[in-house]
């Protein structure tokens, strides 16, 4: 961050970004109050609404709780003991953060592909078989392995080699394979936290391809390290900032609105700063 | 000076310079001295395979294959045969395995998989490492004092209720294959407890992120993802700690009995290689030490197929699992 970004960062400890309003229905309405990590203020007063079948885009500097709110959508961070939510997820009319709700059935209907390509150290067929095997699906497997991987843009390279290892494909191949291994079960909500951040230029086209496609059938919420990207997929985009003016760093959301409006004519000065790219 | 080609590049300020000839030497004499070791490893093991073989030469010709397969060690008569004690070995080797493998493993999940803090688990991990520090001679004798009278009660209740059942067929006299097995399988524990806890600990964090992502339960992380992704390093957990119940000597040697009998019955007295060579050794004349000297070669044969094999699956798991070529 350079300088030219400190002044405005300083003041504004308690800005809260304007309720961004969606046209279309929406899946997810998630409602950030407070997220620790043990005494550490992650993130603060974040509010962002996923619409039906959009891509919802989330941006900004390192640091600025992105990825921490996206983890939050299915429970994920709940892997890390001193995490803390406070607020409200919620999804078809149920807070996912509810005392009721297990987890485990959170990340069923709202399945995540990572940063790092991580296949199991199983068969390209076993990893996509691994979410209907587990969800005791009794039908054609076969089929629905297919279907999965041409989804994700990888049967024609992987179809002869189904018995191979998933760790003995290049990188863009694994987190294709990661992919379909996502929605070969179908999910309703798909994450993707950075997907394309370890991937080279061709693999990062053909992820960006296939989200569009997946828009179709799935809703999908996208971390991005990069404003082209988020601009290239995302139907709507959140900035998040982060705020070092109280001790710690906090992310918040400083705007959020249809991509176009928010690279365009950003409300904001320090998104308008980010997008024409003096921070990053 | 060694030769430098780029001293144009160098500015009146630069700080880079070549490394020197003494650094340079550092490594070689490096290199050397890791070959050597190398080496010495493999003439040594040449020494000891050609010693044995040539004390045992004369067994060797004497007995044959007929060593193999014969079932009595009769010093007076010149007969030697080891079939009682390969099948004692395997079997209580392989009974060892399954308990300390069994055991050892579950031992590895609950101290890799969160069930207990770290710092707890940091102690526990200790203590059952502490396990492996106890001397063989203190297991043979916690095995025949405390041991064998623990388990006599249930030795004798199965025998007579299921006394059909292979397994029960005998009553426990005392020392026998069921209290060997068992120290053995307390004594190979800490090994493979160890090298498991390891194969579980190098499984990346993604990996476990990407179980609990695709909506598994915590059993079903551990037993469809965690188990097969640390299989190749469970593997070699469990070859070690089978290596090491083949070759276990002073535990075995007061626990089992030493009977040159073939049974399957766990409450029968039997007899292992390393034992045999342990209890006969001592008062061995020149014959019977040829014939001994022929069972360790048998022994160290026995060893030696069961570290490749195991290697071969090991490698083979890794290659179908982690696809390594």
């Amino acid at each position: 961050m350079n300088a030219a970004a400190t002044p405005d960062v300083s003041n504004t400890s308690d800005v809260v970004a304007a309720r961004y309003q969606p046209e279309g229905p929406t899946v997810i309405d998630c409602d950030v109050n407070k997220i620790f990590y043990g005494e550490f203020l992650a993130v603060r007063d974040s509010v962002v609404p996923f619409e039906k079948n959009k891509i919802t885009a989330f941006i900004g500097p390192s640091g600025c709780g992105k990825s921490t709110v996206l983890r939050s959508l299915n429970r994920m961070n709940d892997l890390i003991p001193v995490f803390r939510f406070e607020g409200s997820v919620m999804y078809h009319g149920q807070d996912i953060y509810a005392n009721s709700v297990d987890p485990v059935v959170v990340r069923r209907y709202i399945g995540m592909v990572f940063q790092q390509p991580n296949p199991f150290s199983m068969s390209i067929y076993d990893n996509v078989a691994f979410g209907l095997r587990l969800n005791k699906f009794k039908g054609d497997y076969d089929a629905k392995v297919q279907t999965a991987l041409e989804r994700a843009a990888l049967w024609k390279e992987v179809k002869d080699k189904l018995k191979n290892s998933g760790l003995s494909l290049s990188g863009g191949q694994q987190q294709r394979l990661c992919i379909a291994r996502a929605i070969a079960t179908e999910p309703d909500v798909l994450l993707m936290d950075e997907p394309c951040s370890a991937l080279d230029p061709i693999a990062t086209r053909q992820v960006e391809d296939l989200m569009l496609e997946l828009r179709q059938r799935f809703t999908v919420g996208l971390v991005t390290h990069n404003m082209q990207q988020a601009t290239r997929v995302g139907d709507t985009t959140a900035f998040f900032s982060v705020d070092i003016s109280k001790r710690g760093r906090t992310g918040y959301l400083v705007e959020m609105g249809p991509t176009a409006q928010v690279f365009e004519d950003p409300k904001q000065d320090l998104t308008k700063e980010y997008v024409r790219g003096e921070f990053s | 000076m060694p030769n430098n080609p780029f001293t144009q590049a160098g500015s009146s300020s630069t700080i880079t310079r070549p490394p020197s000839g003494a650094e340079r030497t550092g490594d070689t004499v490096f290199r050397g001295i890791a070959y050597a070791c190398a080496g010495l490893i493999v003439l040594l093991v040449i020494a000891i395979l050609w010693q044995l073989g040539r004390e045992a030469a004369p067994a060797m010709a004497e007995h044959g294959l007929g060593f193999w397969y014969g079932t009595t060690w009769d010093v007076n008569k010149e007969q030697f045969g080891v079939l009682p004690e390969i099948w004692g070995t395997l079997y209580s080797s392989l009974l060892a395995l399954l308990l300390g493998g069994i055991f050892g493993i579950a031992i590895a999940i609950f101290l890799t998989q969160d069930f207990i803090h770290h710092r707890l688990a940091v102690v526990f991990r200790t203590i059952v490492e502490l396990l492996a520090a106890i001397p063989s001679v203190v297991y043979g004798l916690w095995g025949i004092y405390v041991l064998i009278p623990l388990i006599r009660p249930a030795a004798d209740w199965l025998h007579e209720q299921l006394g059909w059942f292979p397994l029960f067929g005998t009553s426990m006299s005392g020392p026998g294959l069921a209290p060997a097995a068992l120290v053995l399988a307390i004594m190979i524990l800490p090994t493979v407890a160890a090298i498991s806890v390891d194969a579980f600990r190098r499984i990346p964090y993604k990996v476990k992120e990407a179980a609990y992502g695709m909506g598994t339960t915590k059993w079903e992380a551990i037993l469809k993802v965690m188990l097969p992704t640390a299989s190749s390093g469970i593997l070699a957990a469990l070859v070690l700690g089978f290596g090491r119940a083949l070759g276990e000597t002073m535990a075995l040697a007061m626990l089992i009995g030493n009977a040159n009998q073939i049974s399957w019955s766990l409450f029968a007295p039997a007899n292992t290689l390393a034992s045999l060579l342990a209890s006969n050794f001592p008062e061995a004349g020149a014959v019977e030490v040829q014939a001994l000297m022929y069972a360790a070669l048998v022994l160290l044969l026995i060893t030696f197929i069961v570290n490749v094999v195991g290697l071969a699956v090991q490698q083979y798991t890794m290659r179908k699992f982690e696809g390594k070529q």
